[in-house]
């Protein structure tokens, strides 16, 4: 590849219009954030310009604290539910004949695109009483009468491995597709089972991406609002509910303000490890 | 390991296609009520979609939304994707950085970000910013497309050009730009139908005065289900899947997606 051109005042000039959108609409909102989370909440849903803790403050209350620990506790145990089957999937995918292989990458996708709300209603008709699987239980003779598996703990974690599966394949294909065949092939040339091939050698050249998939899946759970709220009782909102509703409902814009930043902090550190991550299995 | 291989993959997508077929299955039943097994078939509800006025005003709303900010994302990332790639610019792995991040985060602080942004401006509830916070929000998507893009194009043809007397920005009209376009429509279809599927920021930047169809789905299900929220999902779905197929047959989805080019020419 030949040497980047020099930057000229042409170029630097073609810049200004993404950067000052991205500059405007997306940096400056963290600015008015943060000034936000300071101002005093006046009842009825307004607030004004102050300089107060009391939002901060409450990010210490036992139940802001019980509830961000629920919601990293479901979100880890999703992430991991998700790269445990979505690593040897994965593995099997890339090593699928062209055809099923892009039949499946084109399923994966549609899924990735669907809206929380399509998700989140599907998986409530799939585990209700009125037309879900219990039916189709009953139907085959299994079970004598359909029972609801949602509101619930496991409904919720099986939404939020959903929406964060696609990703997760996503984030292991490019290197288990580029994984070098006659690794595996020697293994098995030597003598390992196949078996003991994807464990000796496969799962081991991925374990960084192994820990990268399983962060990114851990943060698009956090960043879920709608499946705990369509599948889960109260007990199992998560933090995304928490910020929406505070900003909405409760209109206690402020106090919504200094959860996003925690958690905008919260999501940040678990990125930049993944990207830490990502550029040393690069090199 | 072959048993294994057939059970993970057929688990898989049992549990994609799962909700998927139940809620098709649901949304051709006769009946006003949830149902199994079905009783009737009909395809009322989705006729329906398009008959009553409020389910037909939010699938206007949505598909403006999504046609303007999937443009304003690609209006956003290719001049981005672009100088980043093609000059030595400083800071670019951090100005690359800026450009994903947006998407990266829990899209609630996008969300309540935006919603206090407007605030602040005293223009809150308009069309227009949820547009511009979806274009922000999904210009990560145009701007990964056309910067592999950027990389995977041969750099001896605007070189070419260059040596023939095209100045720079004749170069960049005659040559790179129609390089680019491939990656700038894929990028354009993926904000597009991520910006359709897009619940918390319209939700929370609307301030209950402009009605996405996720928005509708949302409020009429807290009145309880109707068979037109399954359609609707199943049309979610349809746009969704012929989307990414189109993508997979005219476009290059497995390079998109990061494939090792040896699997392009795999035997299908």
């Amino acid at each position: 590849m030949s040497e980047l051109r020099r930057p000229t005042a042409g170029t630097r000039a073609v810049l200004v219009f993404p950067l000052a959108m991205l500059g405007i609409f997306f940096l400056a909102p963290f600015g008015i954030m943060l000034a936000t989370s300071f101002y005093h909440r006046i009842e009825g849903g307004f607030y004004e310009p102050a300089l107060e803790l009391a939002s901060w403050r409450r990010l210490l209350q036992p139940v802001f604290v019980e509830r961000t620990l629920f919601s990293v506790g479901i979100c880890l145990l999703a992430g991991a539910v998700c790269i445990v089957i979505a690593f040897p999937f994965t593995y099997f995918l890339t090593r699928m004949r062209r055809r099923p292989h892009v039949t499946l990458l084109v399923l994966i996708m549609s899924a990735l695109a669907l809206s929380e709300v399509i998700v989140g209603f599907a998986w409530s008709v799939l585990l209700g009483r009125a037309a879900g699987i219990s039916n189709v239980l009953v139907w085959l003779g299994v079970m004598d009468e359909p029972v609801a598996y949602q509101p619930g703990f496991i409904a919720v974690l099986l939404g939020l491995c959903y929406i964060a599966f696609p990703y997760c394949i996503l984030t292991l294909y490019p290197q288990l597709s580029r994984l070098d065949p006659e690794l595996t092939e020697a293994a098995q040339t030597m003598g390992a089972s196949p078996w003991r091939t994807f464990w000796t050698v496969v799962v081991p050249i991925g374990r960084p991406i192994i820990m990268a998939g399983f962060l990114l899946a851990f943060v698009f759970t956090l960043g879920s609002y709608l499946i705990p709220t369509f599948l889960g009782r109260p007990e199992h909102w998560t933090l995304s509910v928490f910020i929406s509703d505070q900003a909405t409902f409760n209109a206690n814009v402020p106090f919504a303000a200094a959860m996003a930043l925690f958690l905008t902090a919260l999501s940040l550190v678990v990125v930049g490890v993944v990207t830490l991550v990502e550029s040393q299995t690069r090199r | 390991m072959r048993a294994l291989k057939w059970i993970v993959t057929t688990m898989v997508v049992l549990f994609i296609l799962a909700p998927l077929v139940v809620v098709a299955v649901v949304s051709i039943n006769a009946n006003r009520y949830m149902d199994f097994p079905p009783q009737g078939f009909s395809f009322h509800w989705y006729a329906q979609l398009w008959n009553d006025l409020g389910w037909r005003e939010a699938i206007v709303t949505s598909l403006i939304v999504a046609t303007l900010s999937a443009a304003l994302a690609v209006a956003i990332a290719t001049p981005m994707a672009y100088v980043l790639r093609a000059y030595d610019v400083r800071l670019a792995p951090v100005l690359y950085s800026l450009g994903i991040l947006p998407f990266m985060l829990p899209p609630v602080i996008s969300a309540l970000g935006a919603l206090v942004f407007w605030n602040s401006m005293g223009h809150s509830g308009r069309i227009e910013n949820i547009i511009i916070s979806h274009a922000i929000f999904f210009s990560t998507l145009p701007l990964i497309t056309v910067s592999l893009a950027m990389e995977s194009m041969d750099r001896s043809l605007p070189e070419a050009a260059q040596t023939l007397g095209a100045n720079p920005r004749t170069t960049f009209r005659t040559i790179t730009l129609p390089l680019l376009v491939p990656s700038m429509i894929t990028g354009y279809a993926a904000a597009f139908v991520l910006s359709l599927n897009e619940y918390i920021i319209a939700f929370m930047v609307s301030r209950f005065s402009v009605v996405t169809l996720p928005i509708k789905i949302v409020n009429d299900l807290r009145y309880g289900f109707t068979p037109t929220i399954a359609a609707v999902a199943v049309v979610f779905i349809l746009i969704a899947a012929t989307t990414f197929s189109l993508f997979a047959l005219f476009g290059n989805l497995l390079k998109f997606l990061g494939a090792d080019p040896a699997i392009l020419e795999r035997e299908r």
